[in-house]
């Protein structure tokens, strides 16, 4: 029956079906994954407090989150060395956040559960978010004004959150000035310089110039005591209050608020306070500057990176399809040279990425940004302006990469518009140009948009050629400010994709940077699967609408 | 309605002129838009071929034999001075400086022979010079002079470089790094017939041969804590002369090796690291017994001797640990260079390069590793000095007739061969010949390894892996989507297996690194379980599904499997890893990881071929699916109608009718997603440990092509060998990828070709 059962070709039916029902269970554990750990970095998670004890060792208390649980199996675990009473079958061990990195020295250990005496989980335990070292965990003992106590205990928690409010406000205005003001006032010298130099290239240096020169520098040097002054103000203002708090192995830390992001006793949160904190989280995730070598604090440097990229490669790419695809449907005759068109756009299609960032950064930035700061950047060399990579020349690479999806998208769109309609436009008169102007294109442009919209996935989520031609991982300034002359095509910037590269495998504290990766890994997935379904969706109207056009 | 025709009739005659007007510049846009997009469609064409070209445009220096070019000859400078003992050329290779046996050091301009200075050194009184030696390019051209009452004494050309009014100007001056007064060498005041000396930070070996005698002088400077004079200490040691005499005295640049060269081509080694007891490690004949040995120079980093002897053969000798971890002494290449001796041999200072001169006149020019001859040119009749510049690319050769030669060198990149890209290369401290990838290292000396076959090798096993998974469950995918699925579910899953495709690779990368790679190494046995056991689950399954009720069955439409062994794959991939555990502990002691490495000598690397496999197919699978997907469904209906009443079951029409008639369509599919995997560079970047070892071993890691650019590229200096040797990895990428892209696209030409003739 058996023998039966397989000459009949069920079974392979059956097994082909597991692989489609693999690759699906692939997908979605793949999204669920990153979604579920993304999601819930920003939720504040409990601190527990420990009474951990060794075998043969003093007890101690130790306080932090639970970050992760492993099971091990006796056998497995006696031999990678641990040693266990006979009658355990598994060893537990738990993953705790403990923070405190200046006064440990690390941020996470593995305690073994057989070890836990107790575990509570007290209410004035809290977590301090800093500026550095990582997280605080401990409990609030007092708040300090000028080295004064100025209240102590739970009743102090108030005081202490109103002055953290009222520090944050200082700060931000301490940032505004350093970042925006200050920073204007070196871009303007900067630019007196250079010109300065160029005057001297081109021998029109003389006394007039020099004078007016000096004015300029004097009146910025002057602007630039003035905000010396005021900052210094702030500053006093910044350092005046500080908070106590005991760490778990008893230590009293004073900590200045100065270097205080955000505190919270999350054991003692309702459930709204948690939400209300966790939005205000992704807030900050979604707007903030990152912190600490980009393992803390937000990725708006990368979401408006990757943004301006993207929509530089956008201007580039879309004419350019365009024209290719309505060369391929409408002018040229079918035959040898569409095929090789054809052949061309699959191998630009096919070509690894890594072969297109070493063909911008040999050919845009060295040789055509190279050549263009010969021609007229003389004044800035040595330092390269355009010869080093940057914006322009990633949005190039990436605008030639998604070349052929645009192509493809729109020849479809075009290949679906009845004959007739541009058979009526000619009949009528106009010519070839016309008719594809006024009729055809604008009929086909679902189609370019839905191609633009495929190019935009495709180069938010590439990261191997920009790391050759302009993504850095950490951009001082934005390429987009203030300055004239606004948008500085020769900067460096940040990109989304590069910055999970960077945080997951290149920075020096992993373990705490991985929520954050997860997190940024997640807005990445919505971004371009939103995208794409997008893209899907308009494609399916599309055809639905022609074919009604065409019935 | 006369309103309307009236202003048509009022204007026609005045707007006659503009119309005309109008219609022309309809046609001009008209033409002038046919023109611009037959550009703009041609420029995609454009587009690959410039990639192509310019890409090959780096990589072909490399190619590129080295030129070199006579710039110019004159007489001798200072020919009262004495003859020649050595000619030195600086950095810039502005001067050069004529050393003779007088104890004159002559500089000159090597372009024309002016001398702009001449400068001698302090000769004991009542003795002469005896012997001469240079020091290693290390020490930057430090020479030494013995002398016949027994002393010797070290001088250094030093050159100062200045900018008055932006011009350069290089000063040369003569110093003695261990003092101007003679150092005395051989106490009882006997002649240094042979000299040869190494000057490292704080200590310097003076190796000497007066009458029988060989003997090692050792100074070092030992600073005393408080004073600023340091003071010199000095050791002997000493060793008997060999019965075959001395030619050559050499000291590598640390001082612990010394090598002896006879005129009858033996050659022995001392270990002189102890400097007071130094000890023979090794004597053997260095050339065929009938030769002599005419000339020995280090290679850069003075780990080889380069031998030329009396039959023009140059034959390279360098320490190779033996199976007893015994370095010996030993010949890993030869080079036959001309038929007459070699004169003199030249290593370059930066480059495992050479410089050979034959008795005829000849010069040649080769590098040793890639085994490649760069230049050979015939100079003068008959030559007998020469000097290499610090850079080598300029030369200085002094012929019989006592006129000096300066010429310009062009070589670039002599590392490269096609010998030293894809076959095994014997580099100096290897055991063996190997294939090595290595670009870069913090020392000096360092000869970089670009053997780029560890990588193509990591390239097509990573690839391999990734086929290994993508290939059975795209197309068996594709196979029941296209086939079996009923078309309302089939709208939705294959897009859902799609969009796996706009799934950023570096997420994937990232995931497979940090998520996949820890868990498999924990969860290795349930792994292996899983791969074996959860066929087996769906055939159970499968098989036990005919014994439902039929109300159950007919309740549930045709095409549903996919959805039903979800439950199932999901509940077996759960069982098999629980059963997992039991599995191990019993039958490999807790721990498959430990069996492997125990038992079976595998190690395991926790970023592996396994994970990125597993990664990678991920990322291949929906480019394979969605394209054999299409092949599979647009099968014309009437041939699998035809089939099927003709009494074959579904799966009969499938196998010998479907397949068969879209498997030019799977094939592209495959080779689409070969393309894929070999080009991929983020995933594997981050799932592997990025080693470019050669191992098949699914537990250890590799390093790709791709990779590998992405890693050293930003890094890599604008047109050097190693900027050239990295683009020419894109472009065997970029090759490799077009010729699969290429084939594929062609195939399915023709297939759409096909389909629509049927």
């Amino acid at each position: 029956m058996i023998k039966l059962w397989f000459k009949s070709g069920v079974p392979w039916v059956w097994l082909n079906a597991a692989a489609v029902s693999t690759c699906l269970i692939m997908v979605i554990a793949v999204l669920g994954l990153i979604t579920v750990r993304g999601v819930g970095h920003f939720w504040p998670s409990k601190i527990i407090q420990f009474s951990y004890q060794e075998v043969g060792s003093e007890p101690q208390t130790i306080i932090g989150e639970m970050v992760d649980s492993s099971v091990t199996p006796a056998a497995m675990a006696k031999s990678a060395g641990y040693t266990l009473a006979d009658n355990e079958d598994t060893l537990v061990q738990h993953l705790i956040k403990t923070g405190n990195r200046d006064i440990t020295g690390t941020d996470f250990r593995w305690i073994q559960d057989r070890n836990i005496k107790n575990q509570t989980e007290p209410t004035d335990l809290l977590t301090i978010e800093r500026r550095e070292w990582g997280n605080f965990y401990g409990q609030f003992l007092a708040v300090k004004e000028n080295g004064k106590v100025v209240g102590s205990g739970t009743s102090a928690w108030p005081i202490a959150e109103k002055k953290l409010a009222e520090n944050l406000v200082i700060f931000e205005q301490i940032e505004k000035i350093e970042k925006k003001d200050i920073g204007k006032v070196n871009y303007g010298l900067e630019r007196l310089r250079l010109k300065q130099k160029a005057l001297e290239l081109e021998k029109q240096w003389n006394s007039a110039t020099e004078k007016q020169f000096a004015a300029e520098k004097v009146e910025l040097e002057n602007q630039y005591k003035q905000f010396q002054t005021t900052l210094a103000d702030l500053y006093q203002q910044i350092r005046r209050d500080s908070i106590v708090a005991k760490a778990d192995n008893g230590q009293e830390v004073e900590i200045p608020m100065a270097k205080i992001v955000m505190m919270f006793q999350p054991n003692d949160m309702g459930w709204f306070a948690k939400v209300g904190h966790y939005f205000a989280k992704v807030y900050e995730f979604l707007t903030d500057e990152p912190r600490e070598a980009n393992t803390e604090g937000g990725i708006f440097p990368a979401i408006f990176g990757t943004i301006l990229m993207v929509m530089m490669m956008s201007i580039i790419v879309t004419p350019f399809g365009v024209i290719a695809a309505v060369y391929l449907r409408e002018y040229a005759k079918q035959g040898f040279i569409t095929r090789l068109i054809r052949i061309a756009v699959n191998n630009l299609a096919g070509v690894p990425s890594i072969v297109y960032g070493v063909f911008g950064l040999g050919f845009f930035v060295y040789i055509l940004g190279g050549n263009i700061d010969k021609l007229f950047f003389p004044e800035a060399a040595p330092a390269p302006v355009f010869g080093t990579p940057g914006l322009l020349w990633a949005s190039i690479t990436l605008a030639l990469l998604t070349l052929p999806v645009v192509i493809v998208s729109t020849e479809e769109g075009l290949s679906r518009i009845p004959k007739s309609i541009r058979e009526g436009s000619l009949a009528l008169g106009a010519t070839k140009f016309e008719t594809l102007w006024l009729t055809v294109l604008p009929m086909a442009s679902p189609a370019m948009m839905t191609g633009l919209i495929l190019a935009v996935a495709r180069a938010a989520g590439e990261v191997a050629p920009l790391m050759l031609v302009g993504v850095v991982k950490m951009a001082p300034t934005l390429p987009l400010d203030g300055n004239f002359p606004f948008l500085h095509l020769d900067r460096k910037f940040m990109h989304l994709g590069f910055h999970i590269y960077d945080v997951g495998f290149q920075s020096p504290n992993v373990e705490a940077a991985r929520p954050l990766v997860y997190a940024t890994s997640l807005l990445l997935v919505v971004v371009i699967l939103g995208l794409n379904l997008a893209a899907i969706i308009i494609r399916n109207r599309l055809r639905e609408k022609y074919r009604a056009l065409e019935g | 309605m006369p309103d309307l025709d009236k202003p048509y009739n009022q204007t026609s005659d005045t707007a006659k002129p503009l119309t005309q007007d109008f219609q022309k510049r309809r046609l001009i846009k008209d033409i002038v838009a046919r023109y611009g997009v037959i550009i703009g469609g041609l420029s995609v064409i454009v587009a690959v071929v410039m990639i192509f070209f310019y890409l090959l445009y780096v990589v072909f220096p490399l190619f590129l034999s080295a030129t070199a070019e006579s710039v110019s000859q004159y007489p001798l400078p200072e020919k009262s001075q004495g003859n020649t003992v050595l000619l030195q050329m600086e950095e810039q290779n502005e001067l050069a400086v004529r050393f003779t046996d007088k104890g004159e050091a002559v500089f000159f301009q090597t372009a024309t022979g002016n001398v702009v200075l001449k400068q001698a050194i302090n000769i004991p009184e009542g003795s002469h010079i005896t012997s001469f030696a240079e020091g290693s390019p290390v020490s930057e051209g430090t020479i030494v002079y013995g002398f016949s009452n027994g002393q010797a004494i070290i001088a250094k050309p030093k050159y100062t470089v200045s900018y008055p009014n932006n011009i350069r100007i290089i000063t040369p001056t003569l110093n003695y790094p261990l003092g101007e007064e003679p150092l005395a060498i051989n106490d009882a005041g006997i002649a240094l017939d042979k000299i040869a000396f190494a000057i490292a930070d704080n200590a310097t070996t003076v190796v000497t041969q007066s009458a029988n005698k060989i003997t090692l002088t050792s100074f070092e400077k030992e600073q005393s804590l408080f004073a600023d004079e340091a003071s010199l200490q000095r050791t002997d040691g000493e060793i008997p002369l060999p019965s075959e005499g001395v030619e050559r005295i050499l000291i590598d640049k640390e001082g612990r090796n010394l090598y002896l060269a006879s005129k009858n081509g033996r050659l022995a080694f001392y270990d002189i690291s102890e400097k007071a007891s130094p000890s023979l490690k090794q004597a053997q004949q260095a050339v065929a017994s009938d030769q002599k040995i005419t000339s020995v120079d280090f290679l850069n980093g003075d780990l080889s001797l380069m031998i030329g002897d009396s039959s023009g053969a140059v034959s390279q000798w360098t320490m190779v640990r033996d199976s007893n971890n015994h370095p010996q002494l030993q010949k890993i290449r030869a080079f036959k260079v001309s038929d007459s001796a070699i004169v003199s041999l030249k290593g370059e200072q930066r480059r495992k390069g050479f410089l050979t001169v034959d008795a005829s006149g000849n010069i040649g020019i080769y590098h040793s590793t890639a085994e490649k001859e760069l230049v050979k040119t015939h100079v003068s009749d008959s030559l007998s000095f020469a000097a290499l510049s610090p850079r080598a690319n300029a030369l200085l050769l002094q012929s019989a007739d006592n006129k000096l030669h300066f010429w310009k060198i062009d070589n670039e990149h002599p590392e490269v061969s096609l010998k030293s890209l894809w076959q095994q290369v014997w580099y100096e401290s290897y055991p063996k010949p190997d294939y090595i990838w290595q670009s870069s290292a913090a020392n000096n000396d360092f000869e970089p390894k670009y053997s780029l076959t560890p990588l193509v090798f990591g390239t097509l096993k990573a690839a391999f892996y990734a086929m290994l998974v993508a290939i059975p469950l795209s197309l068996m995918g594709a196979i029941y989507t296209a086939y079996f699925m009923s078309p309302n579910i089939r709208q939705y899953v294959k897009p859902t297996i799609e969009i796996m495709g706009a799934l950023p690779t570096v997420i994937l990368g990232f995931l497979a690194g940090l998520w996949l790679a820890p868990f498999m190494e924990a969860n290795l046995a349930g792994v292996f379980c899983f791969l074996l056991f959860s066929p087996m689950i769906v055939m159970l399954f499968a098989f036990s599904w005919q014994f439902m009720p039929k109300d159950l069955l007919n309740k549930i439409p045709d095409g549903m499997d996919a959805m039903l062994l979800i439950p199932v794959i999901l509940l077996g991939g759960w069982f098999t890893f629980t059963i997992s555990t039991p599995i191990e502990a019993v039958l490999f002691n807790g721990s498959l990881r430990e069996w492997f490495k125990n038992d079976l000598g595998i190690g395991y690397d926790q970023r592996n071929a396994l994970v990125v496999g597993v990664a990678m197919g991920f990322a291949v699978i929906p480019s394979i699916f969605s394209i054999a997907e299409d092949a599979i469904f647009s099968v014309p209906k009437h041939l699998t109608v035809g089939s099927l009443a003709l009494g074959a079951t579904p799966w009969q029409t499938m196998i010998n009718v479907v397949l068969l008639t879209a498997s030019p369509g799977i094939f592209s599919a495959i080779m689409i997603g070969f393309g894929r995997a070999v080009g991929e560079t983020m995933i594997v970047l981050m799932a592997t440990g990025n080693t470019p070892v050669m191992d098949i071993s699914v537990f250890q890691g590799m390093r790709t092509l791709a990779a590998n650019i992405a890693v050293e590229m930003p890094e890599s200096e604008v047109d050097s060998t190693h900027y050239r040797v990295l683009f020419l990895a894109a472009l065997v990428l970029f090759t490799f990828t077009f010729i699969f892209n290429t084939l594929a696209e062609v195939i399915r030409q023709r297939l759409r070709d096909k389909y629509s003739s049927l």
